[in-house]
């Protein structure tokens, strides 16, 4: 990659117990030019009729992505600093492969242009030193991004964690979620 | 005659709400912006720091601002969306004149002046100047709120001139000046990080104060113990370490019974007390009775989650207790606070590092605005109107002899029921939607139908505004230069992005030009908001709220400074009390006895349920500008009836079905939304919208005999389940509901 200021030395947090459900990282998204007014972090309720629980869901950025190993066109690529990006447009043949092969769920499939899209962690912003909008505009700490020593230190009762168990199944990520203190990994089956 | 000049349907064609989104792509010139302009979002008393970015005089988009230190560059949706209120469809360009059977006709300047003008000289010679009133609102800035003060008194020269904070802080205001001399938090937000216990009272941080929430998370990562009272789980209470789900009107008993357990236990900071406070013992006296059983009877807390909240309060050596309108909007409401102020003096946690306590300010400008001037009983520096020595030191600023100034006028409600008296004639009205806003708004509208004359001044044509004769187009918060006060105190700057579009005027011009015409030109010769601003700081000045020495300049270099601020090489006072010198006339914290009392209508037979009302994070007050922007309608398009499980079974009521809800005043029909997040004696019902969605059509004016505040916590309520859901029509046009 040329001409970029990505801090290799920051990383993406997520806690979800700290998700209000405001919706502040939905709407800074859709802003972002090349998403057309479309998000690409997605807030529900967990079950809203017993709790008022929200949960966000970014890309985690897979260091082995599925979405890519399922791509039959080679239009998802991860780059040098492990951002596994959006379909390539040109080459994009809309299969949907990678919607359902993602264990998080995030690809998600755009009807009107038959285009996968997801996030691509801001790379406009990211790569001109910046965080990403949704990490930057969340206004409970659900969403956070930089180093992970002061990640450490801010949150002492948390641990961050990027390896998820799907059954058989192990998938270490590039985004992390905030486990109680002294969890190594998320037990998803 | 101020009826509808046209139906509503009509009018909402014309002049909307209409739902404002940005193109796919982003408006032209988002990328390449002609200016970037630090300024803060105008939709709380966060008053979140942002960048608005402005091509061709137009707002195109915005970018955090990740250098003011409250929020860092932190948003809520709302913050997000702001930007979006410029540019928008529905923006008056010109003045209007009222065209019975079609609505509005567009006017030139001059005859609109012109004509308010004559019409507040014919209603004045005839009933008397207090006969023409004024409505302002909190949303304005400091200098707007004092140039609205000092155009009622001087130019207009009625004494009923008052605003929507008496809906907002008022409770807050009047409790604080009781017990410590002077309205204001006590405390900045820094204060909260190593707080040991938060008690959050009646305060839903997460939808109303979102970027609040970092700061008690921080807190809680140092160990904090976070206690929320709210009588549903909102996000906050979600994860807090004691929720205590309080029946909405039974706040007092609640604190008075935590009291209770302090003096038992003897958690008490004796040496503050005897030393800094006055009225302990009568205050202690007051609630000796107020043992747990009573208390879980009365609140309908469990009385082991009682006692847990009072052994966190009693036995933690720092604390920060903050509350909001959940305490506030009562008919006891400045008892209730009162009655958590006993709580922070009992244990002497104030005026110390990480020891807080305020109220936490929900409109953009609700803490300046309340300060200078534009409420019925005030003068600028926060002073009383009735005081001799405040009334010399404004007229002596303001060069007019002090028995022009008039005396104390009637507040925002009363003026309604002085308007169904006949008392007053003709009103105008900046920066409030009263038809939206004010309780029993059946009752408000009828009000607005008597008016012989009406002007409203405002930037969209709220729903008030569709009753007005004249509208004034004036401007939004990113048209005019200016300060406003957060929630902290800290006072900050507001910078003119763009300036009005079409022919529509600052709100500052306006109100100077009808000054000029009403032949009080020479008191308002100024030539911009720096001049207002330096004329109230001398104005302030000796005042509890003395911004004497805040200037532009230092705001600028400070990001924002404090007040009070009484001189200008004083660096302002984050921190209250450290002197332990409290500013009323002795000079200690005063407590302040609070027997429990029923609120102002408790449920019966024939009205068994009871109504809450409260707001929703996607919108801001009435909706006036919210109810415009897209995505904030669409995140929770129409108010819906939270109820719970067992309430709804006991009624037959299926998730989705529509409920009539009727009260003593109105009723009206929400569909159910069934969760366990409420208390099965209560429902709760948004208040955001207009017409028939109006929440406020249910809701009781009776006030708080102090603080005039409307009873907008609580009302007793019957639910008549219709059996059907709700027709999608409905749902999609409720933001602009007839």
């Amino acid at each position: 990659m040329q001409n970029t200021q990505i801090r290799t030395d920051e990383e993406f947090f997520v806690d979800p117990q700290r998700c209000i459900g405001c919706r502040a990282c939905e709407m800074a998204c859709a802003e972002c030019e090349t998403n057309g007014q479309t998000s690409m972090i997605h807030v529900d309720y967990v079950d809203r009729a017993v709790s008022p629980q929200t949960s966000v869901q970014v890309c985690m950025h897979c260091e082995d992505p599925a979405c890519a190993r399922v791509c039959p066109a080679d239009a998802i690529t991860k780059d040098e600093f492990g951002i596994v990006h959006t379909a390539n447009t040109a080459r994009c043949i809309s299969c949907a492969n990678c919607v359902l092969a993602c264990p998080f769920g995030v690809p998600k499939k755009i009807e009107t242009t038959q285009i996968m899209m997801k996030c691509n962690m801001c790379y406009d912003r990211t790569s001109a030193g910046k965080r990403p909008m949704c990490a930057t505009v969340c206004p409970s700490g659900a969403l956070w991004f930089g180093k992970r020593e002061k990640m450490a230190q801010m949150r002492p009762h948390s641990t961050p964690v990027n390896t998820f168990f799907f059954g058989a199944q192990t998938v270490r990520t590039k985004v992390n979620i905030m486990m109680p203190a002294g969890s190594t990994a998320l037990r998803v089956d | 005659m101020a009826r509808l000049p046209a139906t509503p349907e009509q009018l909402i064609a014309a002049f909307g709400p209409h739902k404002n989104y940005p193109p796919q792509q982003g408006f032209p010139g988002r990328d390449e912006p002609d200016r970037v302009v630090k300024t803060h979002c105008c939709f709380c008393g966060m008053q979140c720091g942002i960048k608005l970015l402005v091509k061709n005089n137009r707002v195109v988009g915005f970018d955090p601002w990740e250098e003011f230190p409250y929020n860092e560059g932190r948003l809520c949706p709302k913050g997000v969306q702001r930007y979006l209120q410029n540019n928008h469809p529905d923006r008056l360009l010109h003045p209007l004149e009222r065209a019975e059977g079609t609505g509005f006709r567009r006017i030139g300047w001059d005859a609109a002046l012109d004509r308010t003008v004559s019409e507040i000289r014919r209603i004045q010679a005839t009933h008397g100047p207090h006969a023409f009133g004024m409505l302002s609102g909190v949303s304005l800035t400091n200098e707007k709120s004092y140039l609205v003060g000092k155009f009622a008194r001087l130019a207009l020269k009625t004494r009923n001139l008052d605003y929507n904070g008496r809906l907002c802080m008022v409770s807050a205001g009047a409790g604080n000046k009781k017990a410590f001399g002077l309205d204001r938090a006590s405390n900045t937000y820094a204060d909260l990080a190593h707080a040991e216990v938060i008690m959050i009272c009646g305060t839903n941080v997460s939808e109303t104060f979102p970027t609040l929430t970092h700061w008690i998370w921080q807190a809680r990562d140092n160990g904090a113990k976070l206690i929320v009272v709210d009588p549903r789980q909102t996000p906050i209470a979600r994860t807090a370490d004691l929720h205590l789900p309080v029946r909405p009107g039974r706040d007092s008993a609640l604190y008075g019974a935590l009291l209770h357990q302090l003096v038992k236990h003897d958690w008490l900071d004796h040496d503050f007390i005897a030393q800094h406070t006055t009225g302990f013992q009568a205050t202690a006296e007051a609630v000796k009775d107020y043992d747990l059983s009573w208390a879980e009877r009365e609140t309908g807390i469990v009385a082991t989650d009682i006692m847990r909240a009072a052994e966190m309060w009693g036995r933690a050596k720092t604390s920060f207790l903050l509350h909001a309108r959940g305490i506030e909007h009562h008919t006891k409401g400045v008892e209730n606070v009162l009655s958590c102020i006993n709580l922070v003096l009992a244990t002497g946690r104030i005026g110390r590092p990480y020891c807080g306590y305020g109220t936490i300010t929900g409109q953009g400008n609700g803490q300046g605005g309340r300060e200078h001037g534009h409420k019925c009983d005030q003068l600028p520096g926060n002073r009383d109107i009735e005081n001799p020595e405040h009334r010399a030191h404004v007229a002596r600023v303001w060069g007019v002899p002090e028995p022009e100034i008039p005396h104390k006028g009637l507040t925002a409600y009363e003026i309604i029921e002085a308007i169904h008296r006949g008392e007053i004639r003709g009103l105008i009205t900046i920066c409030f939607n009263p038809l939206v806003s004010l309780p029993n708004n059946n009752y408000v509208r009828a009000a607005f139908e008597k008016l012989e004359h009406y002007t409203a001044i405002d930037f969209f044509l709220n729903e008030t505004a569709r009753h007005a004769d004249i509208v004034l187009a004036g401007s939004l918060h990113e048209e005019e230069d200016g300060t406003v006060t957060t929630a902290e105190g800290r006072v900050v700057r507001i910078r003119q992005a763009v300036t009005p579009p079409g022919e529509a005027r600052t709100d500052t011009e306006i109100l100077l030009e009808l000054a000029r015409r009403l032949g009080a030109g020479d008191k308002f010769a100024f030539r911009n908001s720096e001049e207002i601003f330096t004329e109230l700081r001398h104005a302030s000045q000796g005042g509890t709220a003395d911004y004497f020495g805040i200037t532009y300049e230092k705001i600028e270099k400070t990001m924002g400074v404090f007040w009070p601020c009484p001189t200008l090489d004083h660096p302002g006072t984050p921190r209250l009390w450290e002197d332990r010198n409290f500013a009323t006339p002795d000079g200690k914290a005063h407590f302040n006895p609070v027997s429990y009392r029923d609120p102002g209508e408790t449920t019966d037979s024939e009205f068994p349920v009871i109504l809450t009302t409260g707001r929703v994070v996607s919108q801001y007050l009435s909706g006036t500008q919210t109810r415009r922007i897209g995505r904030l309608v669409d995140q929770y398009p129409e108010p819906m009836l939270e109820i719970h499980p067992e309430l709804a079974a006991k009624y037959g009521i299926r998730d989705g079905d529509l409920v009539r809800v009727a009260t003593r005043r109105g009723s009206a029909e929400f569909p159910a939304q069934i969760v366990e997040t409420i208390r099965p004696d209560t429902i709760f019902i948004p208040y955001h919208w207009p017409g028939r969605k109006s929440a406020n059509q249910l809701t009781s004016g009776e006030l708080d005999p102090i603080s005039k505040i409307p009873e907008f916590k609580v009302c007793a309520a019957q639910l008549h389940p219709l059996g059907k859901p709700e027709p999608q029509a409905d749902r999609a046009t409720a933001f602009a509901s007839t």
